[in-house]
C-alpha cells in the first residue's frame, strides 16, 4: 500500500491539502451568510479534486485523474450552481435564529476535532509507517462528519442542512483518497451522480416545503411530534 | 435459471414503471403495477428454491442471489403485492386522478430498488441502492402534498441521509481495514470483507462496525435512530406505509445481518452481537413508552414498527439457529401483518376523516367484516396465539434464554407485556368504546381495500399454526451461511 513509502514532499502536500479543507469547513461553521457557505463548499471540492489528482500522480492510480475531473465538475461547479439556485429562490441570504453564535460553534468544532483525532489516534496501528498521514486522513475524514452533524444540529435553514449533509459526503470522499485510492472507480463514480441526484431531490422539496409548508426553516417544522 | 428469474423480477417493475410514466393513464398505471407485483410475487419463490443449494453469481460478481436476499426479495414481494392491490382501492379515495401514474411510478421504482438492494454482493452497490429507495421513497412520503406530510418527507430524507452517510463511511474503513490483508485494490464483496475482517486491526473493525450498524440501523429505523419513522409512515398514503414498513426496513436489516456474517469470526464478534442486542432492547423499550400514551393512529401502527424491528435485530443479536431462524420467520409475519394493520388504519383514516385514535369510534359498525381483520390482526401483532408473531418471537425468546443475553430476555419479556397491554387498550377503546355513536357513511368500493387484508390475514393464521417444515430448512441453511454453522 502507497502510504508505507510516501515521502515527506507528498505527505506535506496531502496534509495541507487536507487541513485547508477542513479550515474551510470552519468557514461555513463561522458564518450566517448561505452565499459564503457555497463558496467555501465549492473550493473545498476543488482542494478534494486536486487531492484526487496528486495522488493519482504520486500513487499510480491514473484512474483517480478521471474521479478529480469528476469532482470538480459535479461537486466544484454543478452542485455549487445548483445550491444557488436554491437560494435565490428562496429569497433567503442568511441563517435568521442560530441555535449556537458562530463563535460558540467555532470552539464547540475545534473541540470535536480533537475528539476526532483522540478516536484516530486510537484507530491505527502504531507501528504503521507513515502513521501521521493516515491520522491525519482519519482525523480530517471524522472530524468532517462532526462538524456537518454539527452544521444540521445547529441550522435551520433547508439550504444549510443541504450544505451538511455535503460537508458529510466531503470528508468521507477527502479521506478515502488519502486511505483507500485504489477503491474500485466504478464505486466512486456511481456515488458522486448520486451526490448530484441528491441534490436535485432536495432542490424540489425544498419546492414543496415553499409551497406546503411555508418555510424553509427547520424551526418551523413541528406539526409532527410524539 | 435464476438468472432468468431475476430477470423478469427486475423487468417486471421497470416496465410498470416506464408504462406508467409513458401513457399517463392512471387505469392502465394501477393495473401494471399490480401485474408486475404478482409476477414478482411468482418468480420470488422459485428463485429463493434454486439458490437453496449454491448462491448464484453474475455480472462479474457484482450480483450474488443467496438464501437470506432471496428470502427478503419473497417478503418484499409480497408486501408490494399485497400493497399495489390496496392502493387501487385507496389511492381512489384522494381524488387526485391525473397524478396517479407518478405515484404508481414511484411506487415500482421503489419496489424496484429495494429487490435490487437485495441481490447486491458489492458493498458499496449496496449503499447505492439503499440510498436510492430513500431518494424515491422521499416523493411518495410526500405525495398528498400537505403541510404535514411535506414536512415528513423533509424530515426523513435528511435524517436519513445523515445516518445513511455513516455507513458509507464505515463501508470505506471496512474497505481500507481489508486492504491490508487484500492488497490496494480488490473487490469489494460480501465474501472479501469477511475473509479479511479477522486480520484487520481490532479497533479499526470495531469503528467500521459500528458506523454500519448506526448507518443501516437507522435506515431500519433502531432506536434512537427512528426519529424519521413515525412521521414518515403516519404521513405517507397507507400503501407507502406498509411498503415502508413492511419491506423497506427488511431491505435495511439485511445490511445489518450481512455485516453480522462480516464479522463473524473476528475478534469482534461477540461485542458486535452485543451492539445489536442492545439496539434492539433499546427500540423495544422506546416503541413500548410511544405505544402506551399514542394518540395517532398510523403514528401507533409506526411504532409498532419500531419494536418489531427491534425484535428482529433481537433476533440476530442472540444468533445461533433459533435467533436467526426467528428472526427471518418474523420477518415475514411482520410483514404480513403489518400490511394487514396500516391498511386497516387507511380505511379507518378515510371514513372518519381523522387520524387520531379519539376520533374513531365503533369501528364494527363501520367496518364489520375489515374490522375484524383488523382487530383480529392487533391481537396478532400484540403477539398473541394463535397468530404467526406468537410463534417467532417464541422462537427468539428460546433463542436467548439459554446464553449469555439472558438480561435482554427478561427485558424483551416485560417490555412484551407492556406493548400488548397498551396496543389492545387503543383498539378496545376504537372498538367497543359505547360513549359515541358515529355517523359514518360506508366507504364505496371496498373490494380492493378489503381483498389484501384478507390476503395477509389468511396466511399469518396458518403460519401461526404451522410452521412449514421447508421453511425450517431454508432458515437453518442461512443461519449456517451466516454463523459458519457454529451452535
Amino acid at each position: 500500500m502507497f502510504l508505507e513509502h510516501v515521502n515527506p514532499l507528498q505527505a506535506s502536500i496531502f496534509s495541507s491539502l487536507a487541513v485547508v479543507s477542513l479550515l474551510l469547513t470552519f468557514v461555513m461553521l463561522g458564518s450566517h451568510w448561505l452565499q459564503n457557505y457555497v463558496y467555501a463548499f465549492a473550493v473545498q471540492s476543488w482542494l478534494i479534486a486536486a487531492l484526487s489528482a496528486s495522488v493519482g500522480y504520486f500513487a499510480g492510480y491514473p484512474e483517480l485523474y478521471v474521479i478529480a475531473v469528476l469532482t470538480a465538475l459535479f461537486r466544484g461547479l454543478v452542485l455549487p450552481y445548483l445550491l444557488m439556485r436554491i437560494i435565490g429562490r428562496l429569497n433567503a441570504k442568511r441563517e435568521l435564529h442560530a441555535v449556537l453564535q458562530p463563535s460558540s460553534s467555532l470552539v464547540l468544532g475545534a473541540l470535536l476535532v480533537m475528539f476526532a483525532f483522540v478516536i484516530a489516534n486510537h484507530m491505527n496501528r502504531q507501528s504503521f509507517l507513515a502513521a501521521h498521514v493516515v491520522v491525519m486522513a482519519l482525523t480530517i475524514m471524522l472530524s468532517m462528519k462532526f462538524l456537518g452533524f454539527l452544521m444540521l444540529a445547529v441550522r435551520d435553514e433547508a439550504v444549510s442542512q443541504i450544505l451538511g449533509l455535503l460537508v458529510l459526503e466531503n470528508g468521507i470522499f477527502l479521506g478515502s483518497q488519502i486511505l483507500v485510492p485504489g477503491m474500485p472507480l466504478l464505486i466512486e463514480i456511481v456515488i458522486l451522480f448520486d451526490l448530484l441526484i441528491v441534490v436535485a431531490c432536495f432542490g424540489m422539496l425544498v419546492r414543496f416545503l415553499v409551497v406546503h409548508a411555508g418555510t424553509t426553516s427547520s424551526r418551523q417544522l413541528n406539526r409532527l411530534v410524539g | 435459471m435464476a438468472e432468468y428469474l431475476l430477470l423478469i423480477l427486475f423487468a417486471a417493475p421497470l416496465a410498470a414503471v416506464a408504462l406508467s410514466f409513458a401513457v399517463r393513464s392512471s387505469r392502465l398505471s394501477e393495473y401494471v403495477t399490480v401485474l408486475a407485483a404478482i409476477t414478482d410475487f411468482v418468480v420470488s419463490i422459485p428463485l429463493l428454491i434454486s439458490v437453496l443449494g449454491a448462491p448464484v453469481t453474475l455480472a462479474h460478481n457484482y450480483i450474488q442471489i443467496d438464501p437470506l436476499g432471496a428470502w427478503v426479495i419473497v417478503c418484499i414481494s409480497i408486501v408490494y403485492t399485497l400493497a399495489s392491490i390496496y392502493a387501487i382501492g385507496y389511492m381512489r379515495l384522494l381524488n387526485e386522478d391525473q397524478r396517479l401514474p407518478l405515484f404508481y411510478g414511484l411506487f415500482s421504482g421503489f419496489a424496484f430498488t429495494m429487490l435490487a438492494a437485495c441481490v447486491m454482493n458489492n458493498v458499496g452497490v449496496f449503499w447505492i441502492a439503499i440510498e436510492l429507495t430513500t431518494l424515491i421513497s422521499t416523493f411518495l412520503v410526500g405525495f398528498e402534498r400537505e403541510a404535514e406530510s411535506t414536512e415528513a418527507a423533509w424530515k426523513y430524507i435528511v435524517v436519513v441521509s445523515g445516518g445513511i452517510s455513516l455507513a458509507l463511511l464505515g463501508t470505506v474503513l471496512f474497505y481500507w481495514g481489508g486492504s491490508f490483508v487484500l492488497g490496494p485494490s480488490y473487490a469489494m464483496t460480501w465474501a472479501a470483507l469477511h475473509q479479511a475482517a479477522p486480520s484487520v486491526y481490532p479497533p479499526l473493525l470495531l469503528v467500521s462496525f459500528l458506523l454500519v450498524l448506526v448507518g443501516y440501523g437507522t435506515k431500519a429505523g433502531l432506536a434512537p435512530m427512528h426519529t424519521w419513522l413515525p412521521d414518515a409512515h403516519s404521513e405517507s398514503p397507507a400503501p407507502v406505509s406498509a411498503m415502508l414498513s413492511g419491506a423497506l426496513l427488511n431491505a435495511s436489516m439485511l445490511g445489518i445481518a450481512r455485516f453480522l456474517g462480516v464479522v463473524r469470526g473476528a475478534s469482534i464478534d461477540g461485542f458486535a452481537h452485543s451492539a445489536v442486542v442492545g439496539f434492539g432492547i433499546f427500540s423495544f423499550f422506546i416503541a413500548s413508552l410511544f405505544i402506551v400514551r399514542q394518540t395517532g393512529i398510523k403514528r401507533l401502527m409506526a411504532y409498532s414498527s419500531v419494536e418489531h424491528i427491534g425484535v428482529q435485530a433481537l433476533g440476530l443479536g442472540f444468533g445461533g439457529v433459533f435467533g436467526v431462524a426467528g428472526a427471518l420467520y418474523h420477518m415475514l409475519n411482520h410483514s404480513l401483518n403489518k400490511s394487514l394493520m396500516f391498511f386497516g388504519a387507511g380505511n379507518a383514516m378515510r371514513a372518519y376523516g381523522t387520524k387520531d385514535i379519539p376520533g374513531i369510534r365503533r369501528v364494527l359498525k363501520v367496518f364489520p367484516v375489515s374490522g375484524t381483520l383488523w382487530l383480529l390482526g392487533a391481537v396478532g401483532i400484540a403477539g398473541a396465539p394463535p397468530f404467526a408473531l406468537f410463534l417467532s418471537e417464541f422462537t427468539i425468546l428460546r433463542s436467548g434464554i439459554g446464553g449469555r443475553y439472558r438480561w435482554a430476555v427478561i427485558v424483551f419479556v416485560i417490555f412484551l407485556i407492556v406493548v400488548f397491554i397498551g396496543f389492545l387498550s387503543h383498539f378496545r377503546a376504537m372498538y367497543f368504546d359505547e360513549a359515541v355513536e358515529p355517523d359514518i357513511p360506508r366507504l364505496s368500493g371496498s373490494v380492493w381495500r378489503t381483498l389484501p387484508m384478507w390476503l395477509a390475514f389468511i396466511p399469518l393464521l396458518i403460519f401461526g399454526l404451522w410452521w412449514p417444515h421447508s421453511l425450517w430448512d431454508i432458515f437453518s441453511r442461512i443461519s449456517h451461511d451466516l454463523m459458519g454453522g457454529a451452535q
